[in-house]
């Protein structure tokens, strides 16, 4: 792996780090609209997040007097970190450097280090939302960390390895076979992906003054280009979770060697998987309804006992298989 | 350096530290001896460590010597190789910056009605007790070392005896050191018996029975078990490293438990041998329970220091979860993975040290500053005291085991290492390491939320009281010693194989093999295996983490309004928040609370106020008490109620009894 830190395959990182935040308002936008026509609704354009950023960017930030310079450095932090640990998943290409410079459990960190920083900034004002938010937003990932990670391990005992590009790279070799370790991971980590995002139904993305919220919570004292990078940050959140879910287990299209034209075709099959991705994610917020706060954890158990399944199912059954 | 100089430097460091203690004896007549003799000389300790060891992970040798001590046909062995070293800088690293944050603590006390030769001696006699466990070379040195070391630290608990708290914990602590140090005296027992004498030169070459190996590990675990803290012996721990001053509770929660974990390397790995596999299942279970309880326990405390003693029983868990990897991997024949686990349980020990030891300092700088200790009375601290906030800060990131920081790479290299599981033959262990590491992962994700909700509530926001609304900064010898410790945090987070180079040496001599490919691709990446499998590059994060940053900051003053502009807070629309609206530590934590009720026990109560308002009170108590404490409690004060029956009071009972006694003990000798 160490012949692919060579200097077009960084650019080609670069590209691919590029994407991310280009991409992530759109997922949104096309989760909104395709929820808006299941309600009947014809929905605003596709491209509306990109103008409520733009918007955000040139509104004049807004800061309490009783805010510490944390609470004016923390979007930056969140934002970066979030970007980094999508730079890390694979998009187009399974060759990537920045997947050798940080591996999965990595990312799980980098995402911790954005978590932390949010849920600190939203205590720092000293108003009562901040601190239920961030009391919340810790109390889901404690209990979606450890599934989010046996998930992940189940594929990585699979495939020997924690780097993503090995671990997608080893899941195309292998001949089509239905492991029932990667359909327990799978659902795993799709259970964990919702709680993680912030979507229905453990919170709700549009949600505002509602007792239940979580993520609105902590950034609700935010204003102008802070707020446009927390929500940012969000977007690219739910996009990484898309292309992990979406790459880990279904990872055909997705280019082996740096062509162009296999780099397209990459493109275009990711673009494809999370439309489809998006749609279902619409589906299920349309069907679902919220649950109560401390139904969460009994949902995040089962997305943990999945996990441990997968892990189970993979040690005991499929080693040496 | 040769690796005489070296056991002669660490022999100079215990010299230091008696040297403190007898210094600090002035005291009495002149209380400032302290400040500007003892202190400096803890420095001066700290720094003769860091050198010893060094050298003594450099060399990857080991030297002897015999001192012309102790009794006269058992004079003292002392010995120093790299694990020695590795723990000697652990030790120095510590000590070295409490000699800067110490002289400015002390002054605060000069004042005070408690003795400063009481403080300095039994620092200096502490600080010696432990540099002596790590050089001995024989049962009865490490003996005598280990209870130079556990007295002098029930002096320094019981320091502020006024408090009746205070003397019940110095006394629980007093009673478990002990219960730990008779079962260590038997594990050497065990091991003496089958060796020809307490040297341990004798006891490495001792071939042992795999049963009666078991027996002496046991009486090890157990021993070095109860002063490292590990559930369920751990209930002494939380009572008595906050009732010591803050830079003992860092030294206690910091080094002290260190000595623990060294001394069950040294007998297990060292002494012992043939390590088995069944051992490491044992260890990695307590160590997963541990890490899980610590992590929740700590996370309900409102009591700053409490919560970081609670914490270090979460830490040395997971010290204890890669040493019992260790033991599984090489008790089953698989030493790459072994020595992995080894590494990660080492960096993670010292990690511990550096970011506890910090965060105890903090603790300290915050009392130190506002005489409080209680969580809810805190808050808006960053602003009032900015460089003990930032420190701390890099402290709790550190703990949360969040990159680029030093905590996250002993736990990326545990996670590494259990991943190794599907290289074992038995289905079991491959299926119950796992269950070990989602343990692992959910005490990380539960230690997060302490740290967020520590730093949430006593730094940021409002002041929640008078006296932390008037918090000044601490002098500059404070921040100094919080400032050395955040630094080494970062750089052991940035330069993570650097360090296991230097650390390589441990497993190398001890085991026989270390990583082989741990430095392979230079310093930059951080190799386990291969570079296929795993990689972890910290300085590239960070250089990324700086890049994007400064390239986010730079293109928003750009591209967006740049203005920003102070106003109140916003919160809905409401009145302007007071500190009184703000979110409690207790509030916090009560999502967790209720989802974990099973484990806790918890006490609520509404109780009338005098000016009829109520007020909702809490405890949160521990099981292991119930379970077991209190009934070992109650049958020994009805076996010592049976026993008062021999004392009558009458001369001539107890000349009988003592009559009995020669005849059965005279009856013993001579069958």
């Amino acid at each position: 792996m160490a012949e692919i830190l060579t200097p077009s395959a960084w650019l080609l990182a670069f590209v691919q780090a590029l994407l991310f935040p280009a991409l992530a308002p759109l997922l949104v936008g096309w989760v909104r609209k395709v929820k808006a026509r299941l309600q009947n609704r014809r929905g605003a354009s596709v491209f509306q997040p990109y103008r409520e950023l733009r918007k955000l960017l040139f509104k004049e930030a807004r800061v309490a007097h009783t805010a510490s310079p944390l609470f004016r450095a923390a979007p930056s932090v969140v934002f970066v970190a979030t970007w980094l640990a999508a730079a890390t998943v694979p998009l187009l290409t399974i060759d990537l450097p920045t997947a050798v410079v940080a591996d999965i459990i990595v990312l799980a960190g980098l995402l911790a280090l954005a978590r932390v920083f949010l849920a600190l900034a939203g205590m720092d004002v000293g108003t009562a939302f901040g601190g239920m938010g961030a009391s919340r937003e810790m109390m889901i990932s404690a209990l979606a960390e450890p599934a989010m990670l046996m998930a992940v391990f189940t594929l990585a005992m699979t495939a020997h390895s924690t780097n993503l590009g090995s671990l997608i790279a080893h899941h195309l070799g292998d001949a089509f076979v239905l492991r029932p370790s990667y359909l327990f991971a799978f659902a795993g980590l799709t259970l964990v992906a919702l709680a993680e995002t912030g979507r229905i139904p453990v919170d709700n993305p549009t949600t505002h003054l509602e007792l239940t919220m979580v993520h609105e919570a902590m950034v609700l004292e935010y204003s102008g280009r802070h707020l446009a990078l927390m929500e940012w940050a969000a977007q690219i959140k739910l996009l990484l979770y898309g292309v992990l879910v979406a790459n880990i287990f279904f990872p055909w299209g997705i280019a082996t060697d740096p062509a162009p034209a296999s780099l397209a075709i990459g493109l275009g099959a990711i673009l494809l998987k999370l439309a489809v991705l998006g749609a279902a994610l619409a589906v299920a917020e349309t069907v679902l309804a919220k649950m109560r706060l401390f139904r969460v954890p009994a949902f995040l158990n089962l997305a943990l006992l999945l996990a441990l399944l997968g892990l189970l199912s993979h040690v005991i059954l499929e080693v040496g298989a | 350096m040769r690796i005489e100089i070296a056991l002669s430097i660490a022999g100079l460091a215990v010299v230091l530290a008696l040297g403190s203690a007898a210094v600090s004896l002035l005291a009495v007549r002149f209380p400032k001896v302290v400040r500007f003799a003892a202190m400096p000389l803890t420095g001066l300790c700290g720094l003769a460590a860091i050198v010893a060891g060094l050298g003594a992970l450099l060399s990857g040798g080991v030297a002897t010597a015999t001192l012309p001590l102790g009794l006269p046909w058992l004079p003292w062995h002392v010995r120093i190789d790299a694990l020695a070293g590795f723990f000697l800088l652990l030790f120095g690293l510590v000590t070295s910056a409490i000699g800067l944050y110490g002289p400015a603590y002390v002054r605060g006390l000069e004042q005070g009605r408690d003795s400063l030769v009481a403080l300095g001696g039994f620092t200096g006699l502490f600080l010696a007790g432990m540099l002596l466990v790590v050089l001995a070379d024989d049962a009865f040195l490490f003996m005598i070392a280990w209870e130079v070391m556990s007295l002098a630290s029930y002096f320094l608990v019981a320091f502020q005896h006024e408090q009746a708290a205070n003397r019940r914990a110095a006394f629980l602590y007093l009673l478990m050191a002990h219960v730990g140090g008779l079962s260590i005296l038997l594990g050497f027992g065990v091991l003496a018996s089958f060796g020809d004498g307490f040297a341990f030169a004798s006891m490495r070459a001792a071939e042992l029975s795999p049963m009666w190996a078991s027996v002496a590990f046991g009486l090890c675990f157990l021993g070095f078990g109860m002063k490292a803290g590990l559930v369920p012996l751990h209930a002494w721990l939380p009572e008595a490293h906050p009732a010591a001053p803050s830079y003992i509770s860092a030294l206690m929660s910091g080094v002290m438990l260190k000595v623990a974990v060294y001394g069950f390397i040294r007998l297990v790995f060292d002494l012992i041998g043939d390590v088995q596999w069944t051992w490491g299942m044992a260890v990695l279970a307590i160590g997963s329970l541990s890490a899980l309880t610590g992590a929740l326990f700590a996370l309900m405390q409102t009591d700053l220091k409490r919560l970081l003693a609670y914490s270090s029983v979460e830490n040395l868990g997971i010290v204890f979860i890669a040493l019992g990897l260790a033991l599984i991997f090489i008790g089953t024949g698989h030493p790459l993975p072994g020595a992995l686990a080894f590494v990660a349980a080492l960096y993670h020990a010292l990690n511990h040290a550096l970011f506890k030891g910090l965060l105890f300092l903090g603790a300290g700088s915050i009392l130190h500053s506002t005489h409080e200790r209680d969580l809810e009375q805190m808050g808006g601290l960053l602003r009032r005291m900015p460089w003990t906030g930032f420190f701390f800060l890099i402290g709790c990131l550190s703990i949360a085991a969040l990159p680029p920081f030093n905590g996250f790479v002993s736990e990326w290299l545990t996670f590494q290492a259990a991943l190794q599981a599907w290289q074992l033959e038995s289905g079991v262990m491959r299926s119950l390491i796992p269950i070990a590491t989602a343990v692992l992962a959910l005490t990380g994700a539960l230690v997060a939320a302490t740290f967020v909700k520590v730093y949430g509530i006593a730094f940021l926001g409002q002041a929640r009281s008078r006296h932390v609304r008037r918090a000044r900064p601490g002098p500059w010898g404070i921040r100094a010693g919080q400032g050395v410790l955040a630094a080494l945090c970062v750089l052991l987070g940035l330069f993570p194989t650097l360090v296991i180079n230097l650390i390589d040496a441990v497993p190398r001599q001890l085991l026989g093999g270390g990583l082989p490919d741990a430095g392979s691709r230079g310093w930059l990446w951080l190799v386990p295996n291969a570079f296929e499998t795993a990689s972890y590059s910290a300085p590239l994060v960070t250089v990324l983490l700086i890049a994007i940053a400064v390239l986010v900051v730079w293109s928003l003053h750009r591209v967006g309004v740049r203005r920003v502009r102070r106003c109140d807070a916003w919160d809905c629309g409401f009145a302007p928040p007071t500190a009184r609206m703000q979110y409690t530590a207790t509030a916090f934590a009560q999502p967790v609370r209720r989802v974990f009720a099973l484990l806790f026990r918890v006490e609520e109560a509404q109780v009338a106020r005098e000016d009829g308002g109520t007020r909702y009170q809490i405890k949160i108590g521990d099981r292991s008490w119930d379970a077991l404490y209190l009934p070992l409690a109650r049958l020994v004060e009805a076996a010592a109620r049976r026993v008062v029956r021999l004392q009558s009071g009458n001369v001539r009972v107890y000349l009988g009894w003592t009559l009995v006694t020669l005849l059965v003990l005279l009856w013993i000798v001579s069958a």
